[in-house]
């Protein structure tokens, strides 16, 4: 392409010395088709830079997400090769643990192909919302409760205050409990030994506001812009567990945006991570 | 009794292969994380190790490259084993020292244990 450029600059040149007589409008024809050249090559430039780079992360998404379902596909294969094997002797209760982990593996490989199905959707711009009017405070304490075994199995308190008499907001429910069920496990998960979580929820103008605060690991500045990318998982996290596909924040933010809401978070490494969104009321 | 060192940090696949060596009659060690796994290695100093990649704390080609710049460990078989299957990850592998490089989804238990004992016999 810049070959061609500097061709045509000079055939534009010869051109205009035999025809034109004037210097100045040879000089601007020159520079102006130039220009012209530039543009059309840096636009050409830029599409197989784009195709290149959709090409890699296409590569990157299929790798990151063979490699996530290889985890439980080998845990449930070696327990069964081994539950099979010959002359294996085993007590009842060691048969149990192991349809246990059968089972639990099974369950992650299911949770896995439902997050990546639902990336797929968001992608295609073809994800079902269906926004109703409904209790925020209600759903955050459905979601609560399921989450009571988990946080208190990491040792970590969930605290709930919400504002009295709040009106209900306009949302599609199973798809902000799936929000609210990915910040308040993250929060429990990032956060290391005793600790709480606690959540707001108040009216602020004609939107509900929710804030969770969590006393965890925190996230890196250098990590904050890449939060909310799909399978992106900060350095700090990856440090202490590889599990976790990094589709949660991804999901999040797209349900968030898709219900005229906003999300948005601040947090400092090793002091805890607040997260923010807003629903809107009907 | 041969010591094997299995830096995992799948808890299910430490307490799959880990019951499966014992009853071959082999002492398993787990390692939950590529730190503690370099750790145990140099006190334990097992018969063989096996090695996934992607770890916690300490990236499996790092913990190799540990392992084969220590003498105390530079001489025992290091076996990969992981799910990550990319040409450059294979051949850094076997540049960095690694005896076999496995991808778990492609053998059975058994012939995990083959490989091993393939290992030590050599």
């Amino acid at each position: 392409m810049g070959i061609v450029i500097i061709i045509t600059s000079l055939l534009s040149y010869l051109i205009g010395t035999r025809y034109v007589t004037e210097p100045s409008i040879i000089a601007l024809m020159d520079i102006g088709l130039t220009a012209v050249l530039f543009i059309i090559a840096f636009i050409i430039t830029r599409s197989f830079e784009r195709l290149a780079e959709a090409s890699r992360m296409k590569s990157e998404f299929i790798n990151i997400v063979s490699h996530q379902l290889r985890s439980p596909i080998t845990n449930i294969k070696w327990i069964t090769d081994f539950l099979t094997s010959k002359d294996v002797e085993m007590t009842s209760e060691k048969k149990e643990e192991y349809f246990g982990h059968l089972k639990d593996n099974t369950a992650r490989m299911v949770e896995l192909v439902d997050e990546l199905l639902i990336v797929s959707r968001i992608e295609q711009g073809s994800f079902p919302v269906k926004r109703r009017e409904a209790s925020l405070e209600n759903l955050i304490k459905e979601v609560i409760n399921r989450s009571k075994a988990f946080a208190e199995a990491s040792n970590i308190k969930l605290k709930f205050r919400y504002q009295k008499d709040l009106p209900k907001g306009f949302f599609d429910i199973t798809l902000i409990r799936l929000v609210i069920e990915n910040l308040i496990d993250n929060a429990i998960r990032y956060t290391k030994g005793e600790g709480e979580v606690e959540i707001w929820l108040e009216k602020r103008n004609n939107f509900l506001y929710f804030r969770i605060k969590d006393s965890g690991v925190g996230i890196p500045k250098a990590d904050q812009k890449y939060i909310f990318q799909k399978f992106f998982r900060s350095e700090n996290i990856l440090k202490e567990q590889t599990r976790g596909s990094g589709l949660g924040l991804y999901i999040a933010k797209s349900v968030i945006d898709v219900s005229k809401g906003k999300i948005w978070f601040k947090s400092e490494e090793g002091r805890g991570t607040n997260f923010y969104f807003t629903l809107p009321i009907k | 009794m041969k010591k094997i060192l299995f830096i995992e940090d799948e808890q299910t696949l430490q307490k799959t292969l880990g019951d499966f060596l014992e009853r071959e009659e082999y002492k398993a060690i787990s390692a939950l994380d590529g730190e503690i796994g370099l750790k145990l290695a140099r006190i334990e100093k097992p018969d063989l190790i096996l090695l996934d990649l992607v770890l916690p704390k300490m990236h499996g080609l790092d913990v190799l490259k540990a392992l084969k710049e220590d003498p105390a460990t530079r001489r025992i078989p290091v076996i990969i084993l992981t799910n990550m299957e990319g040409i450059e990850e294979i051949n850094k592998a076997i540049e960095l020292g690694a005896t076999t490089y496995l991808v778990k989804t492609s053998y059975k238990l058994e012939e995990v244990v083959k490989k091993i004992k393939k290992t030590l016999d050599e």
